[in-house]
């Protein structure tokens, strides 16, 4: 039974039943969210337009955090850096170099996927709490790099310039370009994660020494997991560079890491898409709290610390659980 | 089941749609002024950002929060001394509390972040406190003036020329190893070494350094008659303790940006400040009657002096009032608005001198050169000892553009589009 296939079987039979079995609940849940996203923007005013294309972005970077964090049981810390870089090269690419904002999307997610695969190659050794260090220490280089080399980065400056074409200058046609392009890389993402690959990276979270046992060659699963996932916050990190026309440290930052990894725990790690719930619960509460306070980072604070006690599996994976627990 | 999910999803929707409608209308036109203000109230300048939502408030109550006939409302946020926070909350002030100007920001990159998004929009913004040169200089947006600001290597200029006078010849520097820095360190060695005096080493340190002792060391055996700091905050508290401990104060004599002696820095240190040299628009210590009145005022107020933060945002308040005055409060017409701004002179600020504009944005100030010194109450406050009138960003003269290649001390740059 247990031969050393390379190929484990079709996703169809790997998957536990529960999971086939939610499906159809789970599919309405995603075209209602999906609608959701597609029809708030008319009835918006445009400021809560642009909050949305944020939360848009931000929840790619969270499943990019998720595909590690969740489905290889890796915690990486240095996704913030991995997006920034995107957003870097293609601010770059744009306002120094008069490039066209398409070649300089191409490139950031180039660059992006390439300092992912090089900080594969040495992370993917450690796990645990050093994988966390290692990730973290990797992000901190490049957010030394953007801070100090001033004749490129523009130091503490950052770099600022028009990234965003014409086409979609205005933030009404901008956020539903980021709507489209969010949807496919979701659809791309959840192909990733129910695929054979995406279901032995499973198995290498749930147990490496098996999974090593069965054949499968493990190293080689976690560099491409986390180059891929890489390469998903790098079209995060370029869409990010063109709403925002601008970058700074900041963006390559360790908050930013943290920031990613927070929304994909608050929306519930391996849900994929509670990277949605995540990013929307965290951007909207910061912007909607700060209106009332100055201490909104108080709350946000507290808000993460009653996630944890009371849905440590984030809010899709408790909503998902409550599920169960009523079907049952 | 799939009932209850769509009842549970369009109770979501509803609740998101009534967080997000009490912003979607609000008053237009005749309407108040409104005034988007913002500063960094968390992060590491959080202390700065309050004094200067302080200030600002301050020239607002003291007029009735009117101008030109109209009322002003002000619509404060937290910047986060983030430039990406200041990004979102420019936005939102732009496009939902629809002000008719921005207001503020503390650190050069939140204000370059801005200043960028309204490089689009054409929505004026005015920034007291943000001093990167490049905003009044290479690339110049219109819309941003620095009512009331400076540019970062407009006073330590001066300053090297004073030093010169002294019969100083030989300099070492010490700043912070970022633009600001690099700017105001670079404005001062330009001139110094102009004027016919030498930089003998230059040491960039980087932001937050608690030790200085590697630092102070070198800088004692260089042989140097004077030496320069370029400092904000904690670092300049640091910096001044450990010059005095070192034995370094009254062996060489220490000038500085105006920063290294604001008061935000000073106020709760000892002798160690006493006797530190800088140039600024503003002293606190002068004996100027508008000045001594604004300080008296602040201090009644705040029970403190008043920092550079407090006393610019007020000026530039002030300097927007007399600019909405002939316009009736008209803020509508936004070119006519910037034009009334760019000819409107300060009068009667706290400076107590007059000040116009450059042609760029950029007022031009009579400045002081300010040594730190014990008042009448114990308190070390900054007094002028000499002053250069007319002072430029561009030095002496008012319009040519004498800086365009490299500056003295840094790197050179790529022009950012």
């Amino acid at each position: 039974m247990a031969s050393p296939a390379p190929n484990p079987a079709p996703d169809s039979t790997a998957l536990p039943a529960r999971d086939t079995g939610m499906s159809r609940l789970a599919m309405g849940a995603i075209a209602l969210g999906a609608l959701a996203f597609a029809v708030l923007p008319l009835i918006l005013p445009t400021y809560q337009v642009s909050i949305l294309t944020e939360v848009l972005i931000f929840a790619v970077l969270a499943m990019a955090v998720d595909i590690l964090a969740g489905y290889t049981g890796r915690t990486p810390l240095c996704h913030g850096a991995i997006f920034g870089v995107s957003t870097y090269v293609v601010v770059y690419w744009t306002s120094q170099m008069g490039g066209s904002p398409y070649v300089g999307v191409g490139l950031g997610i180039a660059a992006a996927t390439f300092v992912a695969a090089i900080f594969a190659l040495l992370a993917i050794r450690t796990s645990g709490v050093y994988f966390l260090l290692l990730t973290l220490a990797l992000g901190m280089i490049v957010w030394g790099v953007c801070l100090r080399w001033t004749s490129v980065t523009g130091g503490e400056n950052g770099l600022r310039g028009a990234v965003r074409p014409a086409a979609l200058a205005d933030g009404f046609s901008f956020y539903y370009a980021v709507f489209a392009a969010v949807a496919v890389v979701a659809f791309v993402m959840w192909r990733f994660v129910r695929s054979p690959f995406g279901l032995t990276l499973r198995g290498i979270r749930d147990s490496e020494s098996r999974m090593r046992s069965l054949g499968y060659n493990v190293p080689a699963h976690l560099f491409l997991a986390f180059t891929i996932s890489g390469f998903f916050a790098g079209i995060a990190g370029a869409l990010y560079a063109m709403f925002n026309d601008f970058v700074s440290p900041s963006t390559v930052g360790l908050s930013q890491s943290v920031e990613g990894l927070l929304m994909a725990i608050t929306g519930g790690i391996g849900t994929l898409f509670g990277a949605f719930i995540g990013s929307f619960a965290i951007i909207g509460l910061e912007n909607l709290v700060s209106l009332y306070t100055e201490r909104w980072q108080s709350v946000l604070g507290a808000m993460f610390v009653l996630i944890m006690i009371f849905a440590p599996e984030g809010i899709l994976g408790r909503i998902r659980s409550f599920v169960a627990q009523r079907r049952r | 089941m799939d009932r209850r999910t769509f009842l549970k999803s369009s109770a979501a929707l509803a609740a998101v749609g009534t967080v997000a409608m009490p912003y979607v209308a609000r008053a237009q036109a005749s309407g108040p002024i409104k005034i988007g203000v913002m500063a960094p109230l968390t992060g590491v300048v959080a202390a700065g950002g309050r004094e200067m939502v302080d200030g600002f408030n301050m020239y607002w109550e003291e007029r009735g929060f009117q101008s030109g006939g109209r009322k002003v409302e002000i619509v404060v946020e937290d910047d986060a001394s983030n430039p990406d926070t200041a990004l979102q909350k420019a936005r939102r002030l732009v496009e939902q509390a629809n002000v008719d100007m921005l207001f503020g920001n503390l650190l050069a990159n939140t204000g370059l972040a801005v200043a960028n998004y309204v490089k689009g929009n054409g929505m004026p913004y005015f920034i007291p406190i943000i001093a990167a040169d490049d905003l009044t200089q290479r690339n110049r947006i219109k819309n941003v003036i620095r009512v009331a600001g400076y540019t970062a290597s407009q006073f330590p200029r001066p300053l090297a020329d004073w030093c010169l006078k002294q019969g100083y010849r030989k300099v070492a520097t010490i700043s912070q190893d970022y633009t600001f820095g690099h700017e105001q360190c670079g404005g001062f060695c330009q001139t110094f070494t102009e004027g016919g005096g030498q930089v003998l080493g230059q040491f960039w340190h980087p932001l937050n350094t608690s030790d200085f002792s590697p630092y102070l060391g070198q800088l004692a055996n260089l042989g140097a008659d004077v030496i320069f700091c370029m400092e904000t905050g904690a670092d300049a508290a640091r910096l001044m303790q450990q010059y005095a401990s070192f034995g370094l104060k009254g062996q060489i004599p220490l000038v500085g940006a105006m920063n290294v002696t604001d008061q935000s820095v000073i106020r709760t240190m000892g002798d160690e400040v006493e006797g530190v040299v800088v140039a600024a628009h503003f002293a606190e210590g002068s004996d100027n009657p508008r000045t001594k009145e604004f300080v008296a005022a602040y201090g009644k107020k705040f029970s403190k002096l008043p920092s550079l933060y407090g006393f610019s945002m007020y000026s530039g308040a002030m300097w927007i009032d007399e600019a909405l005055k002939p316009l009736n409060g008209a803020t509508a017409d936004r070119a006519a608005f910037l034009a009334s701004v760019m000819k409107t002179d300060l009068v009667n600020s706290p400076l107590g001198t007059t000040v116009k504009l450059d042609a760029f944005g950029n007022p031009i100030y009579d400045v002081s050169i300010r040594k730190v010194v014990k008042n009448a109450d114990g308190k070390y406050w900054n007094v002028p000892i000499a002053t250069y009138p007319q002072v430029s960003q561009f030095w002496k003269s008012p319009l040519a553009f004498p800086f365009a290649g490299r500056l003295a001390g840094i790197e050179p740059r790529r022009p950012a589009s």
